[in-house]
């Protein structure tokens, strides 16, 4: 699993996505995510992986 | 003076001689020890409620055209200059804004913000929001609002037209510091677009961001600019650090400082809608709803343009556990 916020792999960066930080780099390879903040939620897309999207916040 | 007695005068040169604070009366009240703060956020409560009452205005917010941004503002995660892990995308589509426009309608906000990371629109950009503007006030019951960088006189004319509600376009900080932040573009190009803005007839939003190592004089100074650019709606951002950019590592506001500001933005700018903006939940942690009796009437609800908030349903309970009715501002006359 590659690091959210920097994409680096773990033996280099345990973690460093902030807490308040929607995905910034794809967990499988990586690669930096088209990412789209709207007021309710938050969708990355990974041109390789496909779409992840938030949970509807409420 | 003691303490006491500045707050005290403040207090009666606000509500009984209604004049304002002069730049001596803030610097002493800036200077105030931690432990008056509360006392000061209580006169600024006081001053928020005689003015404006106690409605509280939402606003949802996006980022339509995100990163790749010419500008150096060194605390924007949007810059192409820095090396930010914000990608940068193009114009979102039409049903993606309709989207986040409806999300913001179904929290209860009336405002909704169109937001892009540019310097100032082309003609193409233009015509976009010339189309999105009365679309998304049609489909949703919105007042839209845009902020689009840096306008011409026609740009300004021709937003208005469109039925743009309110133009943001924030000063961000003094005058005097504001080349230590950014480079790529003057103060005074920023304080022109504020007047033109306010030219055309839209309500001019027009923010500060606070904690980018600016001093206590520089934000009295940025507060008397602000006063005299006349916004209706001033949004009060903290610095959130964002990896990558030259600010990246600076260290967050303490929050009762948060506080402290808060309350002197009120009582300097004793009739603006006063926003909580960025920053405000990495920077206040649990003081958030002393902030709302502390001068705030008015709040960014959701997520920021490339940031997560916390969940509307957390503000709406807040609100509720205040008694703070929701609704739509205008600035008092």
């Amino acid at each position: 699993m590659y690091c959210a916020g920097c994409g680096r792999p773990p033996a280099e960066c345990p973690g460093c996505l902030p807490p308040l930080d929607p995905p910034r780099h794809c967990h499988e390879c990586g690669r930096r995510l088209r990412v789209l903040v709207t007021p309710g939620g938050w969708t990355a897309r990974c041109r390789e992986h496909g779409e992840q999207v938030s949970e509807r916040q409420t | 003076m003691t303490d006491r007695q500045l707050i005290a005068a403040a207090g009666a040169a606000l509500l009984d001689e209604h004049r304002d604070l002069t730049a001596g009366e803030l610097l002493a009240l800036a200077a105030l020890p931690d432990a008056q703060v509360p006392a000061l956020a209580a006169l600024a409560h006081e001053v928020r409620v005689a003015r404006n009452g106690t409605t509280v205005e939402l606003e949802g917010i996006l980022s339509a055209k995100t990163g790749g941004c010419p500008e150096d503002c060194s605390f924007c995660s949007q810059s192409a200059r820095f090396d930010s892990p914000v990608l940068a995308t193009p114009f979102l589509d039409r049903d993606e804004v309709l989207r986040a426009a409806r999300e913001t309608a179904e929290v209860g906000a009336t405002e909704f913000c169109l937001v892009l990371a540019i310097r100032g629109p082309d003609e193409r950009t233009l015509r976009r929001l010339e189309e999105l503007v009365p679309l998304v006030a049609e489909e949703t019951g919105l007042q839209v609002a845009v902020s689009a960088g840096i306008l011409t006189d026609e740009q300004a004319a021709r937003l208005a037209a469109a039925g743009t509600h309110r133009y943001n376009h924030n000063l961000e900080t003094a005058r005097s510091f504001f080349g230590r932040i950014v480079t790529t573009h003057t103060w005074d190009e920023r304080f022109e677009t504020c007047r033109t803005v306010r030219r055309h007839g839209m309500e001019l939003c027009c923010g500060a961001l606070l904690g980018m190592g600016e001093s206590t004089d520089q934000r009295i100074e940025l507060l008397e600019q602000l006063r005299a650019v006349d916004p209706a709606e001033v949004p009060l951002n903290f610095l959130n650090p964002r990896p990558g950019t030259p600010l990246g590592d600076r260290a967050l506001v303490e929050p009762i400082d948060a506080i402290r500001w808060i309350a002197l933005f009120r009582l300097a700018l004793p009739e603006v809608i006063l926003r909580y903006a960025g920053g405000r939940e990495v920077t206040l942690r649990e003081l958030q709803a002393l902030g709302m009796t502390a001068g705030i009437n008015a709040l960014i609800v959701g997520n920021y343009l490339t940031t997560l908030g916390r969940s509307p349903d957390q503000d709406l309970a807040m609100l509720d556990d205040l008694r703070m009715p929701i609704g739509a501002l205008s600035k008092a006359i």
